[in-house]
């Protein structure tokens, strides 16, 4: 991302179990993260589409807001309804700031009537904790627990079967966007059916100081391969998800970017009204004919030459094995179907607006067997 | 005689024909390639001009041309296989070959062994 200088990153408990496992590091929202390991970024997508892969997310946040005014706090905070969430439910929403523009992308789980666990980016953290503080009644209490919390994901088709192997089977998972609160190996431990991939897959929520052994427990199940934050990066893109910097931020809304008819239009809440207006542009996928990426910052024009936009993520896509792009792109421009040139590093490359996601075939969804 | 730029590409004589290709090293710190802008036969290429552009999966890089000279050949097999620069950059993965090359060049350029220093 950006120029983060190596002293002032900072660690991730599994640092050193993941550099003992060839990672290669490098640095991601001021963390110090596995890139990839030894077979390389494409390998590790593949495996996470065709088997199962396990991702070390510590970087991210987690917060526990409790209290009885907390639903009604985080209703007029969030461009969704939390005070509706069931109990043993996850949502995704969003922090916005007045201007409707982008503070987070979250996902909000509720753990009891009154108490909310609030999942936020790595890179974030901070500035979403005093966002969320500032906008909290007297009686709701706040707790950081990002720093003692632990997050590894297993995503993959595969996933169910290495849960299975640690002694979780089926009946005990939960399902889409559903949380349980567990044992795994005997740590307490939540698990979610959530992702960041497009595959049937779990995030696994723990205390922070057992992440050696939920680590080294976890690699001992069979097809299971450790995963960096390339590979999380490429299979995000080919679902079309939103990477906060990049398609969601300070400049961009959820409306720009696809999520209008997620969101509530019928009550207030922090930057509603910004949301009104029906917007300029819109995210699109973008499908090139070559494996040449496409890259974040290339300016998009239409065939006659006129400038309608720019890329906000792109690169080759291990799955379709062509270069794809998420782009803001002027709304009169954005349908699909449409012919576009990419300015790339003084070079032409034409492609077309495309639907999201770029791959369709993910195992996301899938009913596991019981 | 195989040569190496502080650039990491590599550059091996034989006879009047120069032979060219990113390092091992090179190759690794790149991580997967997807994507290589093969250069045009028949164009004349001066020394520390950009020969090609490398894509992986996380970024572009340039390569630079370690020589003077004017492509002759270019490797028929990364263009449908670019991998083949990851599995073998010193040998199969060669990029082109340059004729008409100046060889007072060289002298500016690393040995195998002050490049296996250089790198570390």
């Amino acid at each position: 991302m950006n120029s983060e200088s190596a002293d002032t990153l900072q660690s991730i408990p599994l640092e050193a179990a993941h550099i003992r496992a060839g990672a290669r590091m490098a640095p991601f929202g001021g963390w110090n993260m596995p890139l990839h390991y030894a077979h390389g970024i494409i390998h590790e997508h593949r495996h996470t589409r065709s088997s199962v892969s396990l991702f070390d997310c510590s970087h991210m946040g987690q917060f526990r807001i409790t209290g009885e005014s907390v639903a009604a706090d985080l209703d007029r905070m969030l461009p969704r309804r939390v005070s509706d969430q069931r109990v043993g439910t996850c949502r995704y929403n969003f922090l916005l700031a007045e201007d409707g523009t982008v503070v987070d992308d979250i996902i909000v789980y509720r753990l009891h009537e009154n108490t909310y666990f609030v999942v936020v980016n790595g890179g974030t953290i901070d500035g979403d904790a005093n966002h969320i503080r500032r906008h909290l009644s007297d009686g709701s209490v706040f707790t950081d627990a990002s720093a003692t919390t632990g997050k590894l994901d297993v995503q993959g088709p595969g996933a169910a079967g290495v849960l299975a192997q640690c002694g979780l089977p089926a009946g005990a998972l939960p399902r889409y966007f559903r949380f349980a609160e567990t044992e795994i190996f005997g740590i307490p431990c939540l698990i979610s059916r959530t992702g960041y991939t497009g595959e049937l897959g779990f995030e696994l929520y723990f205390d922070a100081a057992r992440s050696l052994d939920v680590w080294t427990q976890l690699l001992v199940c069979k097809n299971l391969e450790p995963a960096g934050l390339g590979a999380r990066d490429t299979l995000r893109l080919e679902m079309g998800y939103p990477l906060y910097g990049h398609e969601l931020s300070r400049s961009t809304t959820p409306v720009e970017a696809g999520f209008g008819s997620f969101i509530d239009n019928d009550r207030p809440y922090i930057g509603a009204d910004s949301l009104q207006r029906p917007p300029g542009r819109r995210l699109t996928g973008l499908r090139f004919d070559g494996r040449r990426a496409v890259r974040a910052g290339a300016a998009i024009e239409s065939v006659d030459g006129a400038l309608i936009g720019v890329v906000t993520s792109g690169s080759f896509s291990p799955s379709l094995e062509v270069a794809v792009a998420m782009a803001y792109l002027d709304v009169f421009s954005a349908t699909p179907g449409t012919a576009v040139i990419a300015r790339s590093r003084k070079i032409d490359i034409p492609g077309v607006t495309v639907t999201l996601p770029f791959y369709a075939r993910g195992s996301v969804r899938d009913t596991i067997a019981v | 005689m195989k040569r190496f730029t502080e650039e990491h590409e590599w550059v091996e004589i034989d006879g009047d024909i120069a032979t060219i290709g990113i390092s091992a090293h090179a190759a690794k710190e790149l991580g997967d390639i997807t994507f290589i802008d093969m250069p045009e036969t028949d164009v004349e290429i001066a020394q520390g001009d950009v020969l090609t552009v490398v894509e992986s999966v996380k970024a572009a890089s340039d390569v630079f041309s370690p020589l003077s000279g004017i492509v002759s050949e270019v490797n028929p097999a990364l263009e449908k296989n670019p991998e083949v620069m990851n599995e073998s950059p010193e040998h199969d993965g060669w990029i082109c070959r340059m004729s008409r090359i100046n060889t007072d060049e060289l002298s500016g350029l690393m040995t195998e062994e002050e490049y296996s220093d250089f790198v570390g």
